[in-house]
């Protein structure tokens, strides 16, 4: 065991530990804010692999803006402090989503562990790795990432005119109160 | 420090970096007070310790202290009690990757400007803790308004920075200073002022201190919070001052660069950086707050198609000059 070995299997118990929590609580705010620790640590496993632009990016949109604006929406609706029963799930309910949980992990284990069981990383001779994506995602992937781009331009279209649409309907008003509509279009825009 | 055994040379760094994250932000809220106090005819703060008022923030330190330290009853207690350390450390990273000079730096990180900003960025965090813990309608109200401000000033920021390294060619703050020369003072100007602009809004500093609004909602999300905790509060939003300043020195105005740079570097990055804090003060007591629509028109009407605009006018001049 090296000293990354113990910080990667501390950081990857965190993540993991933090999911689980995040699923189990009965209170909705701490689900958000236990996702947040989780995609936050998986940020922190990345850079103990040396993948710091990835680890960095997972850091500025996931935990700096997705859970931002899940945090968001959550304070518009009543979001209780303590556990609640109306918002509780029955136990058919849970029982189907530790079912498919399951499945789910069983499956990406079966396949991703008999993939990866031997790889390694060269992590002691310091490399940056920020040139290489840049070169593999506007010169090998240039294509893909256009059209996505393009796809997150047409969504973020689509939210505007739909937020218009229904401003409209209401007789105008707060039509010019654009608050809602470019942060939820800006989930699109950096994802 | 490269002779130095490898785990005495992270302390020390450690150690410098949180001697800085102490000593800066007081600076820069000693010079706030004594700033306004001079712009304003205020005379409060020239009172405490006889000459110019040298005590106030002394004073001001210790009546924190003395103060209880209060959790409400309906609080959610640990999320409460968390909110003020969440709001505070990501200023510390963000500090410890920003460079004073090429070997005056806490940690040389290779994508340090992306650091920056997404460490940045997780600051809101703990406005939003702040604001739904103390179950109090005032303090959800402006962790609501912070929420919203900082998600729309985030874009227009993130583009200004991404014209700069674009200029640069990287994403490391060292090389971006050091690519850095006073044609970029023209060049980068939209941009410049796009990320001060922003910068102000993500502090939430007047004219951007709608989330705050004491003559509407109290004190926003910091409403229930009481002594040392209400204190971490503050010192977020000054420790933001630096780190934004400092940031605005380094990405704009070529950090060290200035004569006897090879020894007084660091001397006119914090200079520099020390100017900007200024700015920052005295925009405060020359502007009124502005409305929540006025703020988000701001954001969206004006900041980010001009940060659009750079960004072309960057990939122009790159394309042309290199």
């Amino acid at each position: 065991m090296t000293t990354r070995d113990i910080v990667f299997t501390a950081v990857g118990a965190v993540t993991a530990l933090s999911a689980l929590l995040s699923v189990t609580t009965k209170q909705v705010v701490h689900a958000a804010l236990w996702l947040l620790v989780s995609l936050g640590s998986l940020a922190g496993a990345y850079l103990v692999l040396g993948q710091e632009l990835v680890g960095l990016v997972q850091l500025l949109v996931y935990v700096g803006a997705i859970v931002v604006l899940v945090l968001f929406a959550l304070m518009l609706t009543r979001a209780p402090i303590g556990p609640h029963a109306e918002i509780d799930t029955p136990w058919r309910q849970r029982l189907a989503g530790a079912l498919l949980g399951a499945a789910t992990t069983a499956l990406l284990a079966s396949l991703l562990l008999p993939l990866f069981s031997g790889a390694t990383a060269d992590l002691d001779t310091p490399t940056t790795t920020t040139p290489q994506v840049a070169q593999a995602v506007f010169g090998t992937w240039v294509w893909p990432f256009e059209l996505l781009s393009v796809l997150l331009l047409v969504a973020l279209i689509g939210a505007f005119a739909v937020s218009r649409l229904v401003l409209h309907r209401d007789g105008g008003h707060g039509a010019r109160r654009p608050a809602t509509v470019p942060s939820g279009a800006r989930a699109d825009g950096r994802g | 420090m490269s002779d130095l055994a490898p785990w005495l040379e992270v302390v020390l760094r450690a150690v410098a970096v949180l001697a800085a994250f102490l000593v800066l932000p007081l600076l820069v809220g000693q010079t706030e007070h004594k700033v306004m106090a001079h712009m304003q005819g205020r005379l409060g703060p020239m009172y405490a310790g006889g000459f110019h008022g040298w005590a106030q923030l002394v004073a001001d330190g210790v009546k924190f202290v003395q103060k209880e330290d209060i959790t409400p009853a309906r609080a959610d207690r640990w999320v409460f009690r968390l909110a003020p350390f969440v709001a505070l450390i990501p200023y510390l990273v963000a500090l410890a990757v920003i460079p004073l000079s090429p070997r005056v730096v806490g940690a040389d990180v290779d994508a340090s400007v992306v650091l920056v900003l997404a460490v940045i960025g997780v600051g809101v965090i703990g406005t939003l803790m702040a604001g739904w813990a103390s179950a109090n309608k005032y303090s959800l109200l402006g962790a609501m308004r912070a929420a919203a401000q900082l998600v729309s000033y985030e874009l227009p920021m993130v583009l200004a920075v991404a014209s700069v390294a674009l200029a640069a060619g990287s994403l490391s703050l060292v090389s971006i200073a050091e690519a850095w020369n006073p044609w970029w003072l023209l060049w980068q100007l939209p941009g410049a002022v796009v990320f001060l602009v922003a910068a102000l809004a993500e502090l939430q500093r007047p004219p951007f201190d709608m989330p705050l609004a004491d003559s509407e909602i109290v004190f926003g999300a910091f409403t229930e919070y009481t002594g040392l905790r209400f204190a971490f509060f503050l010192l977020a939003e000054y420790a933001g001052i630096v780190v934004m300043s400092l940031l605005f020195a380094v990405l704009y105005l070529g950090g060290w660069a200035g004569p006897f740079e090879q020894w007084l570097g660091w001397v006119w990055t914090v200079l520099k950086g020390f100017l900007v804090a200024v700015v920052v003060i005295w925009l405060r007591v020359s502007w009124p707050r502005m409305r929540e629509d006025q703020l988000q028109r701001l954001a969206w009407v004006w900041l980010v198609p001009m940060a659009l605009v750079q960004l072309a006018l960057t990939a122009v001049g790159v394309v042309v000059f290199s």
